[in-house]
């Protein structure tokens, strides 16, 4: 690889030819403030935090988008450079709703922390600013004008990772807006509800819907029967919010924490996510076996299953009729366990944990009402519920360990896997594998299919018949495995689509890093390899050997795809516009 | 029209092209004639005067002479009156010039530089 | 047969087009074919004159009779008169054109004397719309000879001699622009051409595309045989129908004369233009923001390294020039660079286009060499300041550029002195200001313009100049604070050295070069609450003046409001509760009883 050597505050640094001034820097361990940056995702030099001086250069340059160049000498903190970081600045505050305390980024915020470490004590320049201008006619995504700082950190996610793009900036000069086109709701819009752009918002201009004052009267009314269930991706990503590392596992916790904030029954998504493989995987074979549509492609992720019926709709008979493991568990809930405690099912109040802003759109579609009541009442992502136990005073490093409820508490190692992209392919294969050659599966750890490369593609030898099978997570990954299906370009039989990057642990309710800790590590692998070591630590690895899954359809459903099972555990989907139909 | 295949087309119809703007080019290089166009003119006949000219210097393709027209100078029995003025020299004026005159002016005095001192106009 | 003894030429260019010259050209033709005269007198539309304020005009060829304001009730006249019977018609002719004995010839006239007109060589020449008469007057003779005799390098080199730097703003070398596109590797290169003039006022390309669009398609196509591009894109705004219009004709034109298209001129040499239209935002003009915009996307600009040349239009090499930039180039290949560069000074070559506006006796459309000094483009050329009121300042550059006072007349116009000046040359506005403009005033002008215009990408561009302004809007309104002067120098300051792009780096000039030269107008607003101008509504009220006022009541006539009172023939008063300032009595009041206090 060719090299470069420039000077940086007087220090010489050699760095790849290509590089920015921003990353030569940072090899350096010399800090350069950014505000605009997300790595890899949003690099176009707009926020002018991170200038530089350059000799020879007449303006200040933006370290995140210059190349470096042989002998450059660079200067990161002249008393030109600091003043002008200062009055951009103080400018971004000037038009900033400064209600800090108050803010769901409170203490999480990089503008906040930014403005402690340049030290701004005052703003010089005051002056009009934008009023506050909600947008939360979603139910997943809240949007706050008056906050944006118009990073666009939001719209490059959108745009790139996603490959969805609904926001964009509106009007020009000071009356600059990030919105969708028109400044439409995103309610209106082809959103997919995935909150990507939360996670990207370097502050509290975007938000996911807080859900947890009906979760909190719930909780407070004595004739409710509270269930709660927590995905998979909760175990691995909680931890984070009260200073554990990322990746810490916190499986044991969470029922403890959840029984102390008040739930009648802490059960596990994890259990439903079996149910869903048992489910999933038959109708796999069945497609399979005779002539049905394929390649089918999973269901689980809400995100996902809005985008293919927004830009794919060509494509919704590939999609498995199962409903996702949250909103089986709703009506499994809402019928067999009502009526196995005799509790009247009009009583239960279901509340999801869940990493995903997604997911209570899902929760609100009107056909999630099989049992003659919706599935799942209210879903709540990690964040909301962090907020929740932070209220109530419950520390979850503190808590001892406790175990989930039985029945539905019960899982296996392959719901747990429906965390991490591959996962939901993992846990069918190992279970499909079975079912058809009726022989124990040696090695069960399917690691091709595993890991943060964004399209993962294998064939698997299933007793003599070859399955291809891909797994794509991040829309724009989506695009392009459904692209090559719809060309004819790729034959495959069966397909894992996750909407969010590394599949659930990297879901738009999951936890907020900032930029700085984005760029030194991949939080979503880290996540990812917490949830395989769950996986391994479980005595059983396959849905079909969970108990209590055995026992749903000895007393209940019968067998999968059977009738009952099609009228709880399957949905159907719709076509939707582009556009707004006017 | 059909598309120019090369260069020596496109200098082809540059020639051909350049009567078009050439009125509007460097008339003060070039030989004015004028013929007087006042209303004793007309009626001795300059517009007919004035077009024998016109037809005279197309048929011959002059490109360097313009013709324009001038209102009574007070000689109306001379009508109709034609100027002819070469660049840099003295204005030659002809009386009573009419159709045939005017075709011969154009080929003895502004092609041959030949003034015809029978019809310039007498010293009075 | 057809032997055209007169032309009428008519300026169908947009300022004589929104004066009528639709009609008049109408009433010309229909006037000459009633009078049997179409055989032998032929009317022909043409591009700008220059002198647009006088506009419709009206150019009568062999004569040279330059008539201005007709109006169709005028033709009949023109056409019986000067067409029939060879006389001028006297009270329509441009005022300076009549000496005693004959018609000055129109290079004689003040107006266009002291200019040279290189770039619009062809505009009130030639008919726009016909390819021929492009031809005619040597179109596509400078690409036959690039492409038959000089090799794309020697291309480059001329222009580089030439000494031709770029009429859309920043003043770059256009021939190093060329040879580093030249030089950047790729098989696809495009060649694009700048025509989103948005300074306000500005209308020197739009004059060219209207006038000679045929000079851009030639450049563009030297420009590509130099590059190696096969491709251009021109980017005009939509709000110039007529320009567009003559440039979809001339495209067609070309392309069925085979001028455009593959194999041109059978020299094997392929290159074809296309349109794009831009919808009117002025950052569009700023070159990354145009290719996003041709591109598809938002139009923003983006921070460059890497330059067009290296990366441009959808991430290959790309030259971006603007049209009067091109329309130069077609002449540089005829004759020569040493031609061009005898013209003007030693570090601005050739001639400028100046679109001369507000407070000047010719406003209009002129070309001078280099160097001429803006006393000459004001006085000699412009014809001076109407009512005999005093010469404040000029504003070049647009909204990028700054105020130049009285103190600076004798400088010679060129890239550099102006920016020594604290403005710039820009594409080419010039705004001249009286006694009577407010130089607070004027930079509020401009900074409203660059605000409402930034992209709202970077924060020193969205809301330093918000700040600015903000602080530009209490100062007139008389609410200016001890201090904001050197709070409005610190802002500029940073937003000239952080903003992203060049729109947002010198949009602090116009406040910057008026404090520099009239601070004393700053001070008067902020320490004495007065506007020396009068124009900042806020610090002044109207009031009659006892001795003056005769009682003629006509002010109480013009007052929209009733604010005024008084017996007839005694003197009157103003009720300052009424009074909403529009400055209609102190225009109308005979005896000067109207005061601005």
């Amino acid at each position: 690889m060719e090299m470069v050597t420039l000077t940086i505050d007087g220090q010489k640094v050699e760095v790849p030819k290509g590089s920015t001034v921003l990353e030569a820097a940072h090899k350096a361990n010399i800090k350069i403030p950014t505000l605009c940056f997300l790595k890899g995702i949003n690099e176009i030099g707009a926020c002018r935090m991170c200038v530089v001086e350059v000799k020879g250069a007449r303006a200040l340059q933006a370290s995140c988008v210059l190349p470096v160049s042989e002998g450059m000498e660079v200067i990161t903190n002249s008393p030109a450079v600091r003043e002008s970081r200062k009055v951009t600045l103080e400018l971004l505050l000037s038009d900033h709703n400064l209600e800090c305390p108050t803010c769901v980024r409170n203490l999480n915020c990089e503008l906040q922390k930014l403005s402690e470490e340049l030290g701004i004590k005052s703003i010089r320049y005051p002056g009009e600013k934008h009023a506050p201008k909600y947008d939360d006619f979603s139910p997943s995504i809240v949007r706050d004008a008056s906050k944006c700082i118009l990073c666009r950190r939001c719209v490059s996610t959108c745009h790139k990772v996603q490959g969805v793009g609904v926001i964009s900036p509106n009007h020009r000069g000071f009356n600059t807006v990030i919105a969708p086109a028109f400044d439409m709701s995103l309610a209106e819009v082809a959103c997919v509800n995935c909150g990507q752009c939360i996670l990207a918002c370097p502050v509290g201009a975007l938000k996911e819907k807080d859900d947890t004052d009906k979760v909190w009267q719930a909780l407070a009314d004595p004739d409710k029967h509270v269930i709660v269930q927590t995905a998979p991706a909760i175990r691995v990503s909680l931890g984070e919010e009260f200073g554990e590392g990322v990746g810490t596992i916190v499986t044991k916790k969470l029922p403890a924490a959840l029984r102390r904030l008040g739930f009648d029954k802490v059960f596990d998504t994890n259990f439903a996510a079996d149910l869903t493989i048992m489910e999933e995987g038959n109708e796999f074979l069945k497609r399979l076996k005779h002539g049905g549509k394929l390649p089918l492609i999973t269901s689980c992720s809400p995100g996902w299953i809005k985008f293919c019926e927004h830009y794919y709709p060509e494509l919704l008979d590939n999609l498995s009729t199962c409903k996702s493991p949250q909103q089986m568990f709703g009506a499994v809930a809402k019928t067999y366990y009502a009526e196995k405690m005799g509790i009247d099912p009009s009583k239960i109040f279901v509340v999801s944990i869940m990493p995903c802003t997604a997911k209570k759109f899902e929760a609100q579609r009107p056909e999630m009402n099989s049992s003659g009541y919706q599935d799942v009442d209210v879903a709540l992502t990690t964040r909301e519920l962090s907020r929740m136990l932070k209220e109530a005073g419950i520390d979850l490093s503190k808590l001892p360990d406790e175990e989930f409820d039985d029945p539905l508490g019960i899982s296996t190692g392959a719901g747990a896997i429906f965390g991490a992209t591959g996962g939901v392919m993992e846990a069918a294969l190992r279970t499909v594998y079975e079912v058809v050659t009726g022989k124990e599966l040696q090695n069960i750890e399917f690691t091709e299919v595993r890991g943060v490369e964004g399209i993962k593609e294998a064939t698997i030898d299933i007793d003599g018949t070859r399955v291809n099978v891909a797994v794509a997570h991040g829309l724009s990954n989506a695009r392009k495995v459904l692209d090559r299906v719809k060309s004819g370009e790729a034959n495959y039989h069966f397909i894992e689509i996750m909407c969010c990057p590394g599949g659930c642990v990297g879901g738009g309710g999951q936890p907020i890093l900032s930029a700085e800790e984005r760029w030194d590590m991949d939080y979503r692998e880290e996540r990812g390899k917490a949830i395989y070591e769950v996986d391994r630590s479980m005595k059983l690895r396959k849905s079909h050997e969970n108990p209590a899954v055995q026992t749903l359809y000895k007393e209940f459903l019968g067998k999968p795809l059977s009738e009952k099972s099609h009228q709880l555990l399957h949905t159907h989907y719709t076509k939707r516009p582009l556009y707004p139909e006017v | 029209m059909a598309a120019i295949k090369s260069i020596e087309e496109l200098e082809k119809i540059r020639e051909q092209a350049k009567d078009l703007i050439n009125l509007r080019k460097d008339n003060e290089t070039k030989t004015r004639v004028v013929v007087g166009m006042g209303t004793c003119g007309i009626a001795a006949g300059a517009r007919q005067t004035m077009l024998a000219i016109l037809d005279e210097l197309k048929k011959r393709n002059l490109d360097n002479v313009i013709v324009t027209e001038t209102g009574c100078i007070g000689l109306c029995k001379f009508e109709p009156l034609v100027d002819v003025i070469k660049p840099n020299q003295p204005k030659v004026t002809y009386v009573n010039v009419n159709e045939d005159k005017a075709r011969q002016i154009v080929v003895k005095h502004i092609i041959n530089n030949q003034i015809i001192d029978d019809w310039v106009i007498p010293n009075i | 047969m057809e032997i055209y003894r007169a032309h009428v030429l008519v300026c169908k260019g947009t300022g004589c087009t929104a004066s009528g010259s639709e009609n008049v050209m109408d009433a010309f033709q229909k006037e000459i074919d009633k009078r049997g005269l179409s055989k032998e007198v032929r009317v022909v539309q043409t591009g700008c004159l220059g002198l647009c304020e006088l506009g419709p005009n009206v150019l009568i060829y062999p004569e040279g009779s330059y008539y201005c304001r007709v109006k169709p009730e005028d033709v009949p006249e023109i056409v019986e008169e000067h067409l029939i019977k060879g006389r001028i018609v006297e009270r329509l002719l441009y005022k300076e054109h009549l000496t005693e004995e004959r018609l000055r010839a129109l290079t004689d006239i003040d107006f266009y004397k002291k200019q040279k007109r290189i770039v619009l060589r062809n505009c009130g020449l030639i008919n726009p719309e016909l390819i021929e008469e492009y031809i005619a007057n040597d179109g596509y003779k400078a690409l036959a000879k690039v492409l038959t005799q000089m090799t794309p390098q020697q291309v480059i080199d001329e222009v580089k001699k030439s000494g031709l730097r770029g009429r859309g703003g920043g003043g770059f070398p256009t021939g190093v622009k060329w040879q580093f596109a030249a030089d950047a590797k790729g098989d696809i290169k495009y060649v694009v051409c700048n025509a989103d003039e948005g300074d306000p006022g500005a209308f020197m390309d739009r004059s060219v595309l209207e006038g000679d669009p045929h000079s851009v398609l030639e450049a563009m196509e030297i420009a590509g045989y130099a590059i190696g591009a096969s491709e251009g894109y021109i980017y005009v705004r939509a709000e110039y129908p007529i320009a567009v219009k003559r440039l979809e004709i001339a495209i067609n034109q070309a392309r069925e004369h085979g001028l455009l298209g593959k194999n041109i001129l059978g020299t094997g040499f392929n290159f074809d233009i296309f349109l794009r239209l831009g919808s009117g935002a002025f950052v569009c003009g700023e070159e990354t923001a145009l290719l996003a915009s041709i591109e598809g996307r938002r139009g923003e600009p983006r921070p460059r390294p890497p330059f067009p040349a290296n990366q441009g239009l959808w991430g290959k090499p790309t030259i971006i020039n603007n049209v009067e930039t091109y329309a130069n180039i077609p002449m540089i290949i005829l004759k020569g660079a040493d031609w061009f560069a005898s013209i003007g000074t030693e570090k601005s070559k050739g001639t400028k286009v100046f679109a001369v506006g507000g407070k000047i006796n010719n406003t209009g459309l002129v070309e001078i060499p280099m160097g001429t000094t803006l006393r000459e483009v004001i006085y000699e050329i412009g014809g001076g300041i109407p009512n005999g009121k005093k010469f404040k300042a000029v504003q070049t550059g647009g909204p990028s550029g700054g105020c130049i006072p009285a103190s600076l007349l004798d400088m010679p116009i060129e890239y550099d002195t102006l920016v020594q000046a604290g403005s710039m040359m820009g594409s080419g506005g010039m705004i001249v200001m009286d006694e009577d403009n407010c130089m607070v005033d004027i930079a509020k002008f401009f900074l409203t313009f660059t605000q409402d215009e930034s992209c709202g990408k970077c924060p020193p561009c969205r809301i330093g100049t918000k700040r600015m302004l903000e602080i530009l809007e209490r100062i007139t309104n008389g609410e200016g604070r001890e201090g904001d002067i050197e709070l409005l120098e610190n802002l500029a300051k940073s937003i000239k050295a952080s903003a992203l792009c060049g729109l947002g780096q010198t949009a602090p000039n116009p406040v910057l070069s008026t404090i520099r030269y009239f601070r004393d107008e700053y001070e008067a607003h902020i320490k004495e609450k007065r506007c020396p101008a009068g124009a900042c509504k806020a610090l002044i009220h109207y009031e009659v003046v006892a001795d003056k006022c005769r009682g003629c009541s006509l002010c109480v006539k013009v007052c929209p409001t009733g604010a005024i009172s008084g017996e007839r023939k005694q003197p009157h008063v103003i009720d300052q509760e009424k009074c909403i300032k529009c400055n209609s009595c102190y225009d109308r009041c005979p005896f000067g009883a109207i005061t601005k206090v």
